[in-house]
């Protein structure tokens, strides 16, 4: 199916609200949107909602040959579904130019950035290691999938636990899940989304910003501030500057998520510990996990009261609203102001009828169901309320 | 049977729900059985002599006789008759196609606006939104859409102007805004001066003095989705408070 196709006004509406500033939800340039992060009840399973923006990452492990010429190294594998059911736009099976660019960025971001120590994943050299797939699933897509995929891929490996491997001789034998230890993660990074709308740089943008964008900069840091990977696409020219900028909000931003992380595998390890059912089978009892369940939404006020008094201190008088039907005509009801005639046609006639119809007293029906209606013949139309 | 389905107004049912008719046990042979007559609207079947519930919401009534399902719904289904905002995608030879949210895409005729002749094709670009409303509806053919009314005068609908938001809400709050006595409508009126299209396709377009208000309002209208009465008059009151 294809997508909804983006109309003009929409574009030229995002542009100039981009130009000075504002953004559809209210937030600010640099603003991303909230971060929620819950576990499935497997270790390894974990869910991120970057605003509507819905992902779920799984982790998974098996016993392999290793490569011929990494004998000692273990193998990572990740995969990202773009489901139809995050975007009408996606299909299934079908590998689209987003699905591979997507699958490359996220590979790159986590192979340099060597937040797994593959040598660690040796079992026995040059037969059998440990072979780790990561596979994302877009469940929802409102933008920037980049960052929800990458942050719900690094959660899901934190939260993994791999099976504890015993050998004897040549037989090798696994032993169950819940007791061995867990490995911890190197590096947590974040990738750092940005996009530039003719030289105005938006940080995490929403799908309707997404599609009005000129090129995109993903920016790959880990928690001690050092950059795993940078893609630039769209072909737009960044200057030294912007670049510098950007660099400076990942770090920023870095922190901030993986404390995030840190957070929120805590708190389930607390859960777990205390004995207590885990896992989105419960969370759809507590509500965390609905599907109408929509998030209150905060309304930006900051400007408003700049902007009212300017109107208000023009002095203009406020253009007239008719919310009920209006009849200029007995006979003919009009809703609304209606349309000047865009055809740039001269007709003798035009003129004729808008006086006309000025001259007209205007009659007004009020919305009750009654049958006498009270006809009005006001000089001066209402005032608005 | 009226009385029973009279009984649950009011109540959420679920697809599957039933009301049968009843036979009465004694039939008088003076008093003439009176026949009644119940109007299913939306959401409700019938099925032999009963009636059926095929989606899940609250059951309404309106006077004297019509009953129907309120269910909350994105997808739009469209209906003969009703207006809705359409975003064009192609002109192919003398009609456009417009795409309305539903699964395929409609056609408009450049005949079909106020005062168009062969001669005179009406203004309207790839990628414009038009206000239009249903010609031909039904699941076997290709919907059609017009932007005149019987009449051929435009009454309101055609291409729409520079400027405003185009947004999506789902259809219930679009019919709540289209009610005759619109609570939502009136409350708004209060805030900020400003042109509201409502298409029954759950897409709303805004234009308002600026930016800044334009933004407020879309996002007011999204929020009042999930919100009661109350609620929403708190929110709207805050920004106007805010404004003022």
């Amino acid at each position: 199916m294809k997508d909804t196709p983006l109309s003009n006004c929409e574009r030229d509406f995002l542009l100039k609200a981009i130009e000075e500033k504002k953004r559809l939800d209210g937030r600010q340039t640099y603003d991303y949107r909230k971060i929620k992060i819950s576990f499935g009840t497997d270790y390894g399973c974990c869910f991120v909602d970057l605003g509507q923006t819905r992902v779920m990452a799984q982790v998974s492990c098996e016993l392999v040959a290793p490569k011929e010429s990494r004998p000692n190294e273990g193998i990572m594998f990740f995969n990202i579904e773009l489901s139809p059911m995050a975007s009408p736009g996606f299909e299934q099976g079908r590998q689209s130019e987003l699905s591979v660019k997507l699958n490359r960025q996220l590979e790159r971001c986590l192979r340099n950035s060597k937040c797994i120590d593959t040598e660690s994943l040796c079992v026995v050299s040059g037969e059998k290691v440990w072979q780790i797939r990561v596979d994302v699933h877009t469940l929802n897509n409102d933008g920037n999938l980049m960052d929800a995929a990458s942050i719900a891929a690094i959660t899901a490996l934190c939260h993994f636990r791999r099976p504890d491997v015993s050998t004897q001789g040549q037989e090798v034998t696994v032993v169950s899940q819940q007791q061995h230890s867990r490995w911890c993660l190197i590096h947590l990074f974040s990738a750092d989304l940005l996009s530039t709308c003719s030289t105005y740089l938006l940080v995490d943008p929403c799908e309707r910003e997404e599609r009005v964008m000129d090129g995109l900069l993903v920016i790959a840091m880990n928690k001690h501030r050092e950059i795993c990977s940078i893609q630039s696409s769209g072909g737009i020219m960044l200057l030294k500057e912007q670049v510098m900028r950007c660099s400076k909000i990942a770090g920023v931003k870095v922190s901030e998520i993986t404390e995030l992380i840190s957070e929120a595998l805590l708190n389930d390890r607390k859960a777990r510990k205390a004995g207590g059912k885990c896992g989105f089978a419960e969370s759809m009892q507590q509500d965390r996990i609905t599907a109408l369940k929509k998030d209150e939404t905060p309304v930006e006020m900051t400007d408003v009261t700049e902007t009212a008094n300017g109107i208000i201190q023009k002095g203009e008088a406020a253009p007239q609203t008719v919310p009920s039907p209006v009849l200029p005509v007995p006979g003919v009801g009009q809703v609304g102001q209606g349309l000047q005639n865009s055809w740039g046609l001269e007709e003798d006639d035009e003129d004729d009828y808008e006086e006309e119809k000025n001259d007209n007293n205007v009659v007004e029906i009020s919305d009750s169901e009654e049958e006498d209606v009270v006809i009005l013949n006001p000089e001066v139309p209402e005032k608005p309320k | 049977m009226f009385s029973t389905v009279k009984e649950r107004v009011g109540e959420v049912l679920l697809p599957g729900d039933e009301f049968s008719f009843e036979a009465e046990e004694n039939i008088s042979l003076t008093v003439p059985v009176k026949s009644e007559k119940v109007v299913c609207g939306p959401g409700l079947r019938r099925c032999g002599d009963r009636l059926v519930v095929c989606k899940s919401g609250v059951l309404r009534h309106k006077e004297p006789n019509v009953f129907w399902i309120d269910s909350q719904q994105r997808r739009y289904v469209p209906a003969k008759g009703e207006s809705i905002i359409g975003i064009v995608t192609a002109k192919s030879g003398d009609v456009f196609k417009v795409d309305f949210g539903g699964s395929e895409q409609a056609s408009l005729s450049y005949l079909a606006f106020e005062g168009a002749t062969k001669r005179n094709r009406p203004n309207v670009q790839m990628g414009d939104l038009v206000f239009a409303q249903f010609l031909i509806a039904n699941k076997d053919m290709e919907p059609e859409l017009v932007c005149i009314d019987s009449s051929g005068r435009a009454n309101g609908m055609g291409v729409f102007g520079t400027g405003g938001l185009l947004f999506r809400v789902s259809l219930g709050l679009v019919r709540r805004l289209l009610a005759p006595q619109s609570n939502i409508r009136s409350d708004l009126e209060h805030l900020f001066p400003c042109e509201l299209v409502v298409g029954m396709n759950g897409r709303i377009w805004v234009k308002s003095a600026s930016v800044q208000q334009t933004l407020i309002i879309a996002n007011l209208l999204q929020s009042a989705e999930t919100m009661t009465a109350q609620q929403r008059q708190q929110l709207f009151r805050k920004v106007q408070q805010g404004a003022f």
